[in-house]
């Protein structure tokens, strides 16, 4: 009997489970890359405006984190807008379909009937890579075809979807992997993430790190890029290069990854992870024996992750710092806009650290969300049965969650000022305006955090929605987006960030510092009488 | 005696549905209580409302003497608390959750931990991920009885163990009510709490069926008899109290409600009595009697849920 013995049987199994689930993320993202093209085709009617956008993103180091210029082209904007959200889309299509066919089987013991049968070693693994890659494959064609029905030219479409595709194909490979490692599913996705996590990371600092051309219109990234296969995605410069070439790194490295995955496969047990499932303490340690404690530890994994990436996006930010000064034409007018000066270093580093304050809002809502899932999934049953209030468990998670963001900013403002001392000078200058703006942003996720807990009192199912729903809208509105859409200043002042002071480049005053204080109180007490005065909804 | 859990015409609506309707239940102090249901009959629901999880909708309620919804805290200290269905922390060992769960009530007796850790063969370095259902009951329950209190509340505590482990689980409750404690065991095991109680209220639909000890109930319940005779048997079923009757010549085996026993066995004695038993009713006859006693295929759906476990 051969290693690979019924892996035909095994797809059609495979695609028979799938037939919907990988119909409808494929097609999903196809019609997501029609809506994004058709909807950059309509923004940008004349030749003027492709050059004034690909010149702004490409010469705005901020924004070269999410997107790569490769020349003025209206396909090539819609890859530095959408690429990157399409990318990590795929990676994680990939990674789900890839484990829900090897880990998940084992976890479920599907894999112990199906071994018992005439059935390969190798032959789970196999037919796992054959979905990941025919759904891949699929899913770069539809995506080319999604910008050929848009008007793009074929080569730049087809490039486009084969880069997106790839980073799916990899990351594919990356959860055949993690899926040998661990012994859960949902460790196997985890581990899948955090590597596109890193991915992210590597190639958005070495798209910032990176230098314009001399038109302004083209991006050169730096080494960083080149070692995640995002950065690989955008190095193919659809529709400003067509390098089909990389497609040999993708595949060169997804076949690395099987080999590591099949000889890994045969080193364990059926059911094992080779990360052995790591013996604990025994007792808890002094530190975790109280609601505190308990919301830290279930904080710390998120809080740490968080605290690599600002540290390494705040190093990045300031280490372009001094590229500002020269920025011409749409950055500029940009950034004097958002930051409120024509200093353009303060208003780099304004509109920077407001960048910041959003993301950390992001994590707070992250965060406190984690309150809700502990009623619905069940482990707030048993805290509240001991001699615990419900306000006392609500003012803990709160606690936490704040001294987490006021952390995280702090990380990232001593990351931006001292990669910033070295290229402008004065490092405790720039330490002291940065981690002064940095805590200015307090009160804009406090006000997001007060909304989570109003909403988890008030509107327990909805929680979720709700929270990610009114982070989204304050942003929306905010300063990152609302002077350039041209908002009304009403729909504009309806987002917290807007009334926070552009700190360093102004100066800052109480009066909306104190209101925006008061807001997220009241929103925080609201939720947590509410809190208080319902009944739990707890799994039956 | 006075009364640890005092509940009186309890109702719970969860929307249009009532889940409790004039709900009545009272646990002597010092006693083990047996709670019985099906499920779906609102076992659980009883059990969060005492620990003010949720809150009434009517009725009275008290706890150790207090109200639930509005002493939580403090009556939380003097009790301990096993779900039945333990959700718990996956990155956490055991050890840390029974610890964790032992400081939020007030502290737990670190001998009594460790003693209970090796009888119920408990690895507490191991993360609660990697625990089956019966090891994650088995944190629960080393937590609750590790802590020194004078109430414990089990939610089908034994439903995930296997019988030597619900061995262990027994002589730990039988020690609990040799030191005075108060147990309420809501329970699908009927041999669990035939063994440990000392009464049982039986629920169903959300309102109290039954309530007393096992001899109360008994009393009230019909007695099986089995009777074989010199001379053939007749007009038996035209006796008043006479039910499911079958006979054939000198052999009949039927049920007799408790007030008519004496005149049955009177009529018996003409008919020349060579051997007769007779044998109370089980706890499992009375838990199907109160569930089946509409029609033949409700009393099966009873018989269905008996000790098939899950949330009440």
């Amino acid at each position: 009997m051969s290693a690979l013995t019924g892996t035909v049987t095994l797809t059609r199994l495979a695609l028979r489970r799938d037939r919907v689930g990988l119909s409808v993320w494929i097609l999903g993202l196809s019609a997501l890359m029609a809506g994004l093209t058709a909807m950059t085709v309509s923004a940008l009617p004349t030749e003027a405006d492709v050059l004034h956008e690909t010149e702004f993103m490409a010469g705005n180091p901020a924004m070269r984190m999410f997107g790569l210029a490769s020349g003025a082209s209206v396909g090539g904007y819609a890859m530095i807008r959408n690429y990157l959200t399409l990318a990590v889309l795929a990676a994680l299509m990939s990674v789900f379909a890839m484990v829900r066919h090897t880990r998940q089987s084992e976890a479920t013991g599907r894999a112990e009937l199906v071994g018992a049968a005439v059935v390969g070693r190798y032959s789970t693994l196999a037919a796992a890579v054959v979905v990941t890659i025919g759904a891949n494959v699929v899913l770069a064609a539809l995506l080319g075809l999604a910008m050929l029905v848009n008007g793009q030219p074929v080569a730049g479409a087809l490039t486009a979807g084969a880069a997106v595709g790839a980073v799916g194909l990899v990351f594919s490979g990356v959860a055949a992997v993690t899926a040998q490692l661990s012994s859960s599913s949902r460790g196997a996705n985890g581990l899948a993430a955090a590597v596109l996590g890193v991915a992210f990371l590597l190639s958005g600092v070495g798209n910032m790190l990176g230098s314009v051309d001399a038109v302004g219109l083209r991006v050169v990234s730096a080494w960083p890029a080149w070692l995640s296969p995002i950065g690989w995605g955008q190095q193919m410069r659809p529709f400003g290069g067509d390098r089909w070439w990389l497609l040999g790194v993708f595949a060169v490295f997804f076949f690395v990854l099987l080999g590591t995955a099949g000889l890994l496969a045969t080193r364990r047990d059926i059911g094992r992870g080779i990360l052995a499932e790591r013996r604990g303490p025994a007792t808890a340690a002094p530190g975790l024996l109280g609601p505190l404690g308990l919301a830290r530890r279930l904080q710390r994994g998120p809080f740490l992750g968080w605290a690599v990436g600002m540290l390494a996006f705040g190093i990045a930010c300031g280490a372009i710092s001094d590229a500002t000064k020269d920025m011409q034409g749409a950055a500029l007018d940009w950034y004097t806009r958002m930051g409120g000066t024509d200093r353009v270093v303060d208003a780099y580093f304004t509109s920077i650290m407001s960048m910041a304050g959003m993301g950390v809002a992001v994590f707070t809502v992250q965060m406190l969300l984690r309150m809700r899932a502990e009623e619905s999934e069940g482990p707030l049953e048993p805290v509240l049965a001991a001699a615990v209030s419900r306000p006392r468990w609500a003012m803990s998670h709160l606690l936490n969650t704040w001294l987490g963001a006021v952390a995280l900013l702090l990380v990232f403002a001593v990351g931006m000022g001292l990669a910033a001392g070295q290229v402008l000078g004065d490092t405790p200058a720039q330490l002291r305006a940065l981690t002064g703006a940095a805590l200015v942003q307090l009160p804009g996720f406090m006000v997001i955090g007060g909304v989570v807990i109003a909403a988890t009192g008030l509107l327990p199912r909805w929680a979720g929605p709700v929270s990610w729903t009114v982070l989204l809208g304050s942003v929306l509105l905010g300063p990152l987006f609302g002077p350039s859409l041209d908002l009304p200043q009403w729909a504009q002042n309806l987002s917290p960030f807007t009334r926070i002071p552009k700190a360093p480049a102004a100066d800052v005053t109480a009066t909306p510092l104190t209101a925006l204080v008061a807001v997220s109180v009241v929103l925080a007490v609201v939720g947590t009488v509410s809190l208080r005065c319902r009944d739990l909804a707890l799994p039956a | 005696m006075s009364t640890a859990i005092a509940v009186s015409g309890l109702i719970k609506e969860f929307g249009p549905t009532r889940a409790l309707d004039r709900l009545d239940l009272t646990v002597g102090t010092g006693e083990v209580h047996g709670f019985l249901g099906p499920n779906g009959a609102g076992k659980t629901t009883t059990i969060r409302i005492l620990l003010g999880l949720l809150r009434r909708d009517g009725g009275a309620v008290s706890v150790l003497g207090g109200d639930p919804w509005s002493d939580t805290v403090a009556l939380h200290r003097r009790l301990a608390y096993v779900p039945g269905e333990v959700n718990l922390w996956p990155n956490l060992t055991g050890g840390e959750v029974i610890d964790l769960l032992g400081a939020l009530r007030g502290g737990l007796d670190p001998a009594r931990r460790a003693t209970l850790l090796e009888r119920f063969q408990l690895d507490p370095t191991k993360r609660c991920r990697a625990y089956s259902k019966g090891n994650r009951q088995k944190v629960a329950l080393v937590a609750a009885f590790a802590s020194d209190v004078e109430l414990y509340l089990l939610d089908e505590p034994s439903s995930g163990l296997d019988p030597l482990m619900e061995a262990v689980f027994q002589d730990v409750v039988q020690e609990m009510r040799e030191a005075g404690r108060t147990v309420l065991l809501s329970s699908h095991i009927l041999a669990e709490v035939e063994a440990l109680c000392d009464r049982v209220t039986i629920i169903r639909a959300g309102r109290t069926a039954e309530s007393g000890t096992f001899d109360e109930l008994r009393h009230l319940s019909r007695t099986t008899v089995v009777v074989e005779t010199g001379k053939p048997i007749s007009a038996l079923d035209e006796l008043a109290g006479v039910h499911d009757l079958s006979a054939d010549h000198t052999r009949a085996r039927f049920s007799v409600d408790p007030g008519e026993l004496n005149q049955v066995l009177r009529n018996l004695v003409e008919f020349d009595v060579r051997t007769l038993t007779s044998s109370p009713p089980t706890l499992e006859e009375l838990f199907l009697r109160h569930y089946g006693n509409d029609d033949g295929a409700s009393a099966d759906a009873g018989a269905g849920t008996v000790g098939s476990g899950g949330a009440g």
